[in-house]
């Protein structure tokens, strides 16, 4: 690779995406953005393991990641479904409201 | 030209990474996840996963959005995002994510050293990939299948009647 672009500088964006992401979970209310916000969560995850993949010549990383999209799909889906059904019951989908679990 | 594209998608990626977390109305932010998806299919195929970054776009970009924005629009969200977001919310929010980044920095400002354990370059085409998937991978690949009809049972199982 001619490029001055090193592993660590995939790794630090992969980083900052899930900085980002931890912050969208705590600060948002609403259901739905706290799961996108998850779902940049994965996605970090994604970058960093292509990245390692590449520059270390391994194609296991791409396989994991290959199986972690499958899964996230079906959590998304399930996830969804369960908003939905939240959402049927209290009317609301902020998560300030839904409290029956609090202690 | 490397340089350049990576910079791009990164800056990019981050810019829209804010804007979901940033935008009162939810389908503001489900469009940016969209673009951010985009470009990080960008970065893939800069790392030469093209496979991933085809699979990126199908999967995210392309279904896992439409369904995220079907839900919003199905739900009348409107009338619950008035509401203001909480001080003590936004100041803990972004003091674990500088803690995060700050630890990170400390960590990546030594240089890593590959590991150099593989064989030949990487060209991350199809046939690659999909090899040892269907080879060494097999058994976890059936099981993902599995997973995803148990997913779908449990899907249509939850969305007809209400819960108890």
């Amino acid at each position: 690779m001619t490029s001055a672009i090193t592993l660590n500088d995939y790794l630090i964006v992969s980083g900052l995406l899930f900085a980002l992401g931890i912050a969208g979970v705590i600060i948002r209310r609403n259901a739905l953005v706290i799961y996108m916000a998850l779902e940049m969560n994965l996605n970090a995850a994604n970058l960093a393991l292509i990245a390692f993949s590449k520059f270390n010549k391994l194609v296991e990383g791409q396989i994991l990641v290959f199986f972690v999209i499958a899964i996230a799909a079906a959590e998304v889906a399930v996830g969804l479904a369960i908003i939905v059904a939240l959402y049927r019951r209290k009317q609301t989908i902020s998560v300030d409201q839904l409290t029956t679990m609090r202690l | 030209m490397y340089d350049i594209l990576f910079w791009f998608f990164s800056i990019a990626m981050l810019v829209c990474g804010l804007l979901v977390i940033a935008n009162r109305n939810p389908v503001a932010s489900a469009l940016f996840l969209v673009l951010l998806f985009v470009f990080l299919a960008g970065l893939f195929v800069l790392l030469e996963a093209f496979f991933i970054a085809a699979i990126q776009v199908l999967v995210y970009a392309g279904a896992i959005m439409v369904l995220f924005l079907f839900v919003i629009m199905l739900l009348d969200i409107k009338a619950s995002e008035r509401r203001k977001f909480r001080a003590l919310g936004v100041v803990g929010g972004i003091a674990v994510a500088v803690a995060f980044v700050w630890e990170l920095v400390i960590i990546l400002t030594r240089p890593l050293k590959p590991l150099a354990t593989g064989g030949d370059e990487l060209s991350g085409g199809l046939e690659q990939v999909v090899k040892p998937l269907f080879a060494n991978y097999m058994l976890p690949f059936e099981v993902t299948a599995l997973l995803l009809l148990v997913a779908m049972i449990g899907v249509v199982l939850l969305s007809k009647r209400e819960l108890k």
